[in-house]
């Protein structure tokens, strides 16, 4: 088995933690604490404000970042935006975008997979507006199908807001069929790529969406930085989300203007150091390759479900899952009773409903546990995972469960 | 594991197998309180009778972990025939020691003292308190 090369820049595993919540958070390497460090220890200044020269300093890095996230997604600089994380993106689509550009009687496309980010925004838009939300209906596996989706699409479509990989399932949605067939119907698509980001190339011109969110702190980057990717000509329409600092362009007592580019967004002073530390995440992922990442995952994947599906007294949701995130149950042991078991272990996984309680009631379940698992995980950690896993099983049948 | 079997006392198996005063009563004069944990999926409501200050019946109804589960089955029990201001001052101090903070060692708790070991899994205080919390509003 190969050594795993990459562990070694995670500091968090010194501590002999088995991390496999990735899909919550996951690790950062020490070149993007350093960099954040960077920030607070050597610059500390604002951006697009002082002369002197730690703030030109942070002004420049500030926007050489975005070029750099621009280039991830073969995107124009002009057409990403910063914000707190996917949940604010996906918020500013929908209470700028959405509340700006529908009316009653219109449709908006959701599914039972979404994060409560990507369809809550959208529910409250239709409340507002009288849009109704429509959502595609999911094959037996739990999956978002072209044709499924095909059945709720319609003239009266005009924005889709879907998952690129569910957080629960971890199920590629199929995102460049569905967003040709929404610009036939002139329907625009906004991509919820929090669980997508970190495993699957993305190309937003090839994909052709019209939004794309992602956080950096599931990519191996800080919290409280998260992208909005706009087509500009859907920008250059919408309407701020946030007033104040620096997204104006001329204030005056009666009426004012904003700034064009992505600026106009960007109200206030921005998680500075958080951006700048998204840079070294994306070049730490760069450098390894996002096939090579799915390659490693795929490898732990497979290793675990072989060992996995020998148990008995186990329920996994989503043995057919892409992107290393197994949901499952312990038979009849709720799901925060087992995961006391693991956290003793010293093993970091997920129980509930992980923000995504539609899918859970689609599965007919109140919660479940889930595993996610990156490339600082191990074949031999998944060893343990599984024995862990065994003797839980053992440990709640002999309590009486 | 020594640990996970200060949580999992038999006490605590027992009720969460065999709950007490489970489902509510079809009666205006009980008083409900229902609360539902959106990130764990524990879902619960308590049901109170109180007559001329004192708690004749309490119930529960809703789904959860056993620890969640089985601290409802002992409120249920423990709180019948006890006054309003007695009923409050054990459930405070039965939150405060499942959440490690200070409590009245002297009270008696009767069953419910089976959770001080919920106090070393910081995780779990939530599903212990669910229930009680919930029955503290019932009586407001």
């Amino acid at each position: 088995m190969m050594k795993n090369q990459w562990i070694k820049d995670f500091p968090q595993l010194r501590n002999q933690m088995i991390y496999l919540d990735t899909a919550a958070t996951s690790l950062k390497p020490q070149s993007v604490i350093d960099k954040v460090n960077y920030y607070y220890q050597d610059l500390s200044s604002n951006i697009h404000r002082g002369m002197y020269d730690t703030a030109v300093e942070t002004t420049m890095l500030y926007e050489q970042a975005r070029e750099v996230v621009a280039k991830f997604l073969n995107a124009e600089e002009s057409e990403i935006i910063y914000t707190r994380g996917t949940t604010t993106s996906l918020n500013l689509v929908a209470a700028s975008y959405g509340m700006q550009n529908l009316k009653a009687g219109d449709e908006i496309i959701v599914s039972e997979l979404e994060h409560h980010s990507s369809f809550l925004p959208w529910q409250h838009v239709a409340e507002k507006t009288g849009a109704i939300l429509k959502y595609v209906e999911l094959n037996e596996e739990g999956r978002i199908t072209v044709e499924a989706f095909q059945d709720v699409l319609s003239d009266k479509t005009k924005v889709v807001a879907l998952t690129y990989v569910s957080n629960v399932m971890g199920y590629i949605t199929p995102m460049k069929d569905i967003i040709a067939l929404s610009h036939q119907k002139s329907a625009i698509v906004v991509v919820d790529a929090a669980q997508a980001v970190q495993h699957l190339t993305i190309d937003v011109k090839a994909l052709d969406c019209d939004f794309l969110a992602f956080s950096g702190h599931k990519m191996l980057g800080p919290t409280g930085i998260g992208i909005l990717f706009g087509k500009e000509a859907l920008l250059q329409n919408m309407e701020p989300f946030e007033f104040g600092g620096d997204m104006n362009d001329d204030v005056n007592k009666d009426i004012s203007e904003w700034k064009t580019g992505p600026q106009k967004f960007e109200a206030g002073t921005m998680p500075i150091a958080s951006v700048l530390g998204l840079v070294d995440a994306i070049e730490y992922i760069q450098n390894i390759g996002l096939i090579e990442i799915s390659k490693y995952i795929d490898s732990l994947h497979r290793y675990a479900l072989a060992q996995l599906n020998k148990i008995e007294g186990l329920t996994i949701y989503n043995p057919t899952s892409e992107t290393g995130i197994i949901s499952f149950n312990l038979e009849s042991v709720p799901s925060h009773d087992a995961i006391s078991y693991f956290a003793e272990k010293n093993i970091a996984i997920r129980a509930g409903q992980h923000c995504a309680k539609l899918i859970c009631d689609w599965l007919g379940i109140y919660s479940c546990l889930r595993a996610s698992l990156y490339i600082y995980n191990t074949f031999k950690e998944v060893d343990v995972f599984v024995e862990t896993l065994k003797e839980a099983i053992a440990y709640f049948k002999k309590l009486g469960f | 594991m020594a640990g996970l079997d200060n949580l999992y006392r038999e006490v605590i198996m027992e009720h969460y197998k065999n709950p007490r005063n489970k489902g509510l009563k079809d009666d205006e004069e009980y008083k409900l309180f229902h609360i539902k944990n959106p990130s764990c999926g524990d879902d619960i409501t308590i049901q109170t009778l109180v007559k001329d200050g004192i708690i004749k019946d309490c119930r529960h109804i809703g789904h959860g972990c056993s620890i969640s589960m089985a601290s409802a089955s002992v409120l249920t029990e423990i709180m019948v025939d006890k006054t309003v201001e007695e009923a409050l001052n054990i459930a405070n101090n039965y939150l405060n020691m499942v959440a490690n903070k200070e409590y009245d060692e002297t009270l008696d708790l009767e069953e419910a003292t089976v959770f001080s070991g919920v106090k070393q899994f910081p995780a779990r205080i939530k599903c212990a308190s669910i229930a009680w919390v919930a029955f503290k509003d019932t009586l407001k």
